[in-house]
């Protein structure tokens, strides 16, 4: 099973302008002053699942606990610095306190044009996690037949819908990438079942004023 | 390109089964993928928000197009730009009875809102229908919306429903109900206390799905509070028995695997509930030890299991035998290739080094190969390790290195952290103070301004008060070693502010005081630095409390003092300074200049830093005063308690006599100052705690302009709090005793080696010969630095060290006593073991004592391998093993007791070749950082004849 590349977008200005915004230190140093041990483990869970090309383009970007949209941006653009400058051949584990708190761990894997991401803390099994990415794109596979990061890109919501049906509210809820499936189709065809019925494109003042 | 563009759009068609997107929305992801610049990109973006913000004000829109603009919105906003205009109309979407359009609006609300939002009252009610809904897969859409929309204020709005469902039919829902309630317990715990049994009671549902996701909240709860759980020991242990004997649905499989991340979860639980607990630790011994088996170590998720099992040991009391298991999968891990595997395995290796010390050695190498990968993750777990196993044998090698590994990186927070680090290891464990002035350096001219400031005070405090044994001539070399070094550091451009504080106080302090350097040459140099650094304060502040005790310390010695011009124009500049501090301290140089000798030297003797300053916090020399005042007509002074309960009654405080005022005294805290600018006053540098100058320094003549004659007459008896440093010294002088004995100690461990001699079993050697046989050609820098890290471990702890030379076979040495296994799992620090040996070879301990025994094993294996295994054999190149420098650090050891013990044992024919070997090794020995003491003499005398 592997990602295979149709084609990638030319985009040519990313690297510099991430690693000018790393350079400027990321503005949320606030908890680890805390100190290490300090609130690690309170909370346990996966922070964050991102998708990202390899020229840094977000493709997907989910955080399990809320973030204002700039900050969100400036953890993506700040893995991703950090993500392109690993050599190749390295281990597929970074510690990343400074972005995301004390006790943070990142595992990504890098599958042809894409940056699959997924931030948690302690508390989780690096290879576990490593393998959670696997379901993540086994599944994928299996939707689009052949996975490609165009199919991602175009099918944003599909994405979502996988995604929470494996983690869910930041807990690994699913990994039997069948089942997935199974709701994932189940969904589709009840919404393209309800989506015939609303096929005929009535007015829509009823709902838009109706409240 | 064009090509590309067909492409795209027949994916998005053939894929289309209910997600497709329309031809406005695949331009608009397309023309930002060709985008060249971030500006471009964002222009395509603004005008985006430009079409939608229109388009959504339409009336009118059909609901197929509006689902499709919450997803450009949806778009827009994970490409980092505000898309609040449009909350509101997905979150009219959540409220539609169309599945379709019912989920994309609670996908958008679920990314867009936190849960404090104001919007998200619209949609609470929409929840409670829904989660009520029949079409399980809108309660799915709900319950996801539910755990990232209902805050605290809102759960018992959706709590019933959502307890409710724990039952629904569909294990789906049942999963996510459980999720959901996991999230409120997060949230709220005490929203949902009365629930927690539901958790207890999902772990039999029937679907296994269901059951696993309800290790979730379990787990949160076991860590909270492990004690109401242990009855689930033998739950989870089943489970897991079951789990792995392949009894769930086929369907739970991953790549070979039988449900490896509910196994994964369940070890972690189990860890965490057997904590400490022998019994419950015994009850996992069988499966732990199953999972060992079974695990397939080669695929991925294989190894996870196997890596959960290694931190479960490291957690519960595990028997030998799990550890031996967990030891062999931690040493599969580091001699992968992949690198994810060797940080798992370095990750393990910490974990265990805590129950079984010994564990690292067999694996210096690998850990050498990891500190010096270029995979930068796999080099920090690779410091975290040493850092856990740093002891003052191998404390410089480490610290050496940790320095240089900082000097080269930029990620400050990184940088914050393995300075710390350093500054913790080499206050425990330095050697010399010399060393640790050096270390200290290195720190803060690299990272001064991330380290804390009570380093800096510490460091002087060290400095100040040396040793703290009554060789001052050691303390004055520590002192003029410092004083050399910060002459030299002090020109180097852009020290960090910290730094030049030290600096500028032990240039003051000691910079004048044996002579070498006359007091123009230090003061000149303070005012280069007050000029260089004109803008920090401190530092400046420093730099002339430092001129004033030049000058003090001239003028008491009765020598003229000629002020620098450069001086005078920086004390006329600080006359008029905005900074009070500053010119306070330029006062109060300029008035001691003009004083004589004898009140000069009263008010800042030589070296009297750290003489203990008593406050007398009463100010009982003030009672006179008070008394005089109150006869004629003062008021007595009022506490602040008293004076807000008698407000009202202030005539009353006449009635108050005067014995109570007397008795309440003076509150002190009432009086106290306003803390001075500069955190400490120069002479009270040492204190960590500010002092009010009035109060804390009969030697300053700050406060002698005011009360010098009062002070006298009443002799003040200023105490501070917090002069008594806690962590200070005691730490020095327990660990220059542990480095000064670490040399000798080999000749006093040999004393035990031929205790223990006796005792010997001679099956240990056997394999070690064999392993001699067989050694690796293996860079000798390499060698070193292993000898250095793990040998200098060795060489301290040799109880240690046995189990590593039988750590191959450690069935042997502990099978038939479980007795001999405790010195390989105490957690004792070395030193500590150190102590207790030194009694143990002298005096006559019982025979049962683990540690001679396991000398004695020691002993026979070194006797059998002594003449083969000398240190130029770490040289030589024969055959291959892992085991390699365990054996040659053993024969260096061995060789070492060997030849010290020349006098006394009779080991003739290892004795001859010995005593040139073991010149060569003693050198290894400096070399590798072990510090020859004044008792190494004496070892070579042995050795010599």
């Amino acid at each position: 099973m592997k990602v295979t590349t149709r084609g990638s977008f030319p985009i040519s200005y990313e690297s510099l302008r991430v690693k000018q915004k790393v350079r400027g230190g990321v503005h949320h140093q606030g908890p680890n002053e805390i100190g290490v041990l300090g609130v690690s483990g309170i909370v346990k869970m996966i922070k964050a699942v991102m998708m990202m090309n390899t020229q840094g383009k977000p493709r997907l970007a989910k955080f399990y606990d809320f973030l204002p949209v700039e900050k969100q941006q400036e953890l993506i653009r700040s893995v991703f610095s950090v993500l392109s400058s690993r050599p190749e051949n390295v281990s597929n584990f970074l510690e990343i306190d400074s972005l995301f708190g004390p006790d943070s761990r990142l595992v990504y894997k890098h599958y042809a044009t894409l940056y699959f991401v997924l931030v948690f803390d302690g508390s989780e099994n690096e290879l576990a996690m490593l393998d959670l990415i696997q379901v993540l794109v086994e599944t994928l596979d299996k939707c689009f037949s052949n996975v490609c990061e165009l199919d991602i890109v175009f099918n944003y919501s599909k994405m979502h819908t996988v995604l929470d049906e494996i983690v869910f509210g930041g807990q690994v809820l699913e990994t039997r990438s069948d089942e997935i499936m199974k709701a994932v189709e189940e969904i589709s065809k009840l919404e393209a079942a309800s989506n015939s019925i609303s096929l005929v494109p009535k007015s829509v003042s009823g709902w838009r004023g109706g409240r | 390109m064009e090509q590309l563009k067909t492409i795209g759009r027949e994916l998005a068609m053939g894929s289309q089964g209910g997600f497709g997107q329309s031809k406005e929305f695949l331009d608009l992801v397309k023309s930002i993928g060709e985008s060249r610049s971030k500006a471009e990109e964002d222009r395509i973006v603004l005008s985006e928000i430009d079409i939608l913000k229109r388009k959504l004000l339409e009336p009118d829109v059909p609901k197929r197009k509006m689902k499709e603009y919450i997803i450009r919105l949806v778009y827009i906003e994970m490409l980092g730009h505000d898309a609040s205009f449009g909350y509101i109309h997905a979150v009219k979407m959540t409220h539609d009875d169309n599945l379709l359009l019912k989920r994309t609006g609670y996908l958008a609300v679920t990314l867009f809102l936190d849960e404090d939002h104001d919007l998200i009252i619209l949609i609470v009610n929409t929840i409670q229908k829904d989660l009520r809904s029949d079409n399980y897969l809108v309660v799915c859409a709900a319950l996801n919306a539910v755990c990232r929309l209902i805050n605290e204020e809102t759960i018992p709005a959706v709590l019933p429903q959502v307890v409710d469902l724990l039952n629904h039919g569909k294990e789906a829902v049942r999963k996510k109900a459980i999720m959901a309630l996991h999230r409120f317990h997060r949230k709220s715990p005490s929203s949902v206390s009365h629930l927690v049994s539901n958790f207890r009671r999902k772990l039999c549902d029937s679907d296994p799905g269901v059951m696993g996701a309800t290790l979730c909240p379990l787990f949160d709860l076991i860590s909270e509070d492990v004690a109401s759980y242990k009855d689930l020991v033998s739950s989870f242990v089943g489970i897991l028995k079951q789990v792995t004997e392949r009894k769930l649905p086929k369907s739970y499989d991953y790549h070979q695997m039988p449900a490896p991340f509910i196994q994964i979860k369940l070890l972690k639980i189990m860890a965490l509930l057997s904590s400490g607990d022998k019994s419950a630790s015994e009850m996992m011994y069988m499966v732990l030890g199953d999972l060992f088996r079974k695990c397939d170590s080669s695929t991925n998720i294989g190894n996870a299991i196997l890596y959960e099992c290694i931190r479960c040991i490291s957690c519960i009391i595990p028997s030998p035998k799990l550890l031996e298991d967990a030891a062999e999968a931690i040493s599969k891990f580091l001699k992968s290739d992949s690198h994810n595997l060797k940080y798992m395995g370095i990750d393990g290796l910490g974990r265990l080094i805590k129950i079984s010390p010994d564990i690292a050695e067999q694996h210096q190498l690998a850990v050498i190969d990891c500190l010096e990968d270029p995979d930068d993750t796999l080099k920090r777990k690779t410091f975290e390790l040493l850092y856990k196993m740093t002891k003052s044998s191998n404390v410089e090698v480490i610290v050496d290195r940790m320095i240089d590994y900082m000097i080269s990186i930029n990620d400050n927070h990184y940088k914050t952290e393995i300075a710390s680090r350093c500054v913790e290891l080499a206050e425990q464990f330095a050697p010399s103070n010399q060393w640790f002035i050096q270390i200290m350096n290195k720190v803060f001219e690299h990272a001064g301004d991330l380290v804390n400031i009570k380093v800096a005070h510490n460091l002087m405090r060290l400095i100040a008060e040396g040793f703290g044994e009554d060789d001052d001539d050691a303390d004055n070399k520590l002192r003029l070693s410092a004083v050399e070094s910060y002459l030299q550091i002090i020109s180097e451009p852009k020290l960090p502010s910290l730094f030049l504080q030290v600096i500028s106080w032990v240039l003051g302090e000691y910079g004048t005081a044996d002579g070498k350097y006359s007091a123009s040459y230090i003061s000149g140099k303070l005012c280069d630095v007050a000029d260089a650094y004109s803008s920090d304060e401190t530092v400046k502040g420093y730099a002339v409390s430092a001129l004033m005790k030049i000058y003090a310390f001239e003028i008491a010695s009765g020598r003229k003092v000629d002020v620098l011009p450069e001086c005078q124009s920086l004390i006329e500049e600080l006359l008029a300074s905005h900074s009070t501090d500053l010119q306070q301290r330029a006062y109060e140089l300029q008035a001691l200049l003009a004083l004589d000798a004898r009140a000069v030297e009263s008010i800042l003797p030589l070296d009297a830093s750290c003489e203990d300053i008593e406050v007398d916090k009463d100010l009982s020399f003030l009672n006179g005063y008070i008394q005089q005042a109150i006869e004629s007509g003062a008021q007595p002074y009022v506490s602040e308690r008293e004076r807000s309960g008698g407000m009202f009654e202030t005539t009353d405080y006449h009635s108050q006599d005067h014995h109570e005022v007397t008795s309440h005294a003076l509150r002190f805290e009432a009086y106290e100052l306003p803390k001075p600018s500069v955190p400490s006053q120069p002479s009270a540098a040492l204190v960590p705690v500010p002092e009010p100058s009035y109060y804390s320094e009969p030697h300053q003549p700050i406060s002698t302009s005011s009360s010098v004659s009062e002070r006298e007459s009443s002799e003040i008896k200023l105490r501070l709090d917090g002069v008594k440093q806690k962590w200070g010294r005691p730490s020095y002088q327990s660990s220059t005793s542990a480095s000064s004995s670490t040399p000798p100690q080999a000749a006093n461990g040999t004393s035990t080696h031929s205790d223990g001699g006796g005792v010997v079993s001679s099956s240990s050697s056997k394999p070690r010969s064999s392993y001699e046989s067989k050694k690796p050609e293996i860079d000798p820098e390499k060698q070193r630095l292993a000898a250095s890290l793990f040998g200098g471990s060795s060489s301290s702890s040799r109880s240690d060290r046995k189990s590593s030379s039988g750590g191959h076979k450690p069935a042997k040495g502990t099978a038939n006593k479980p007795l001999a296994t405790v010195p390989k799992e105490s957690p004792i620090p070395v030193p500590d073991l150190l102590d207790f040996d030194e009694p143990t070879g002298t005096s006559d301990v019982a025979a049962t004592d683990p540690f001679k025994e396991l000398e004695g094993l020691m002993e026979s294996s070194r006797q059998d391998g002594g003449g083969s295994t000398d240190v130029m054999g770490l040289y030589s190149t024969d055959a291959s093993a892992p085991v390699k420098t365990t054996t040659s650090v053993d024969s260096l050891l061995s060789e070492l007791s060997d030849s010290s013990r020349g006098t006394y044992h009779q080991s003739q024919t290892t004795k001859g070749p010995n005593s040139k070997e073991a010149l060569e090794k003693d050198a290894l020995v400096r070399q590798m950082g072990v510090n020859p003491t004044s008792q190494n003499p004496t070892l070579f005398k042995d050795l010599l004849g």
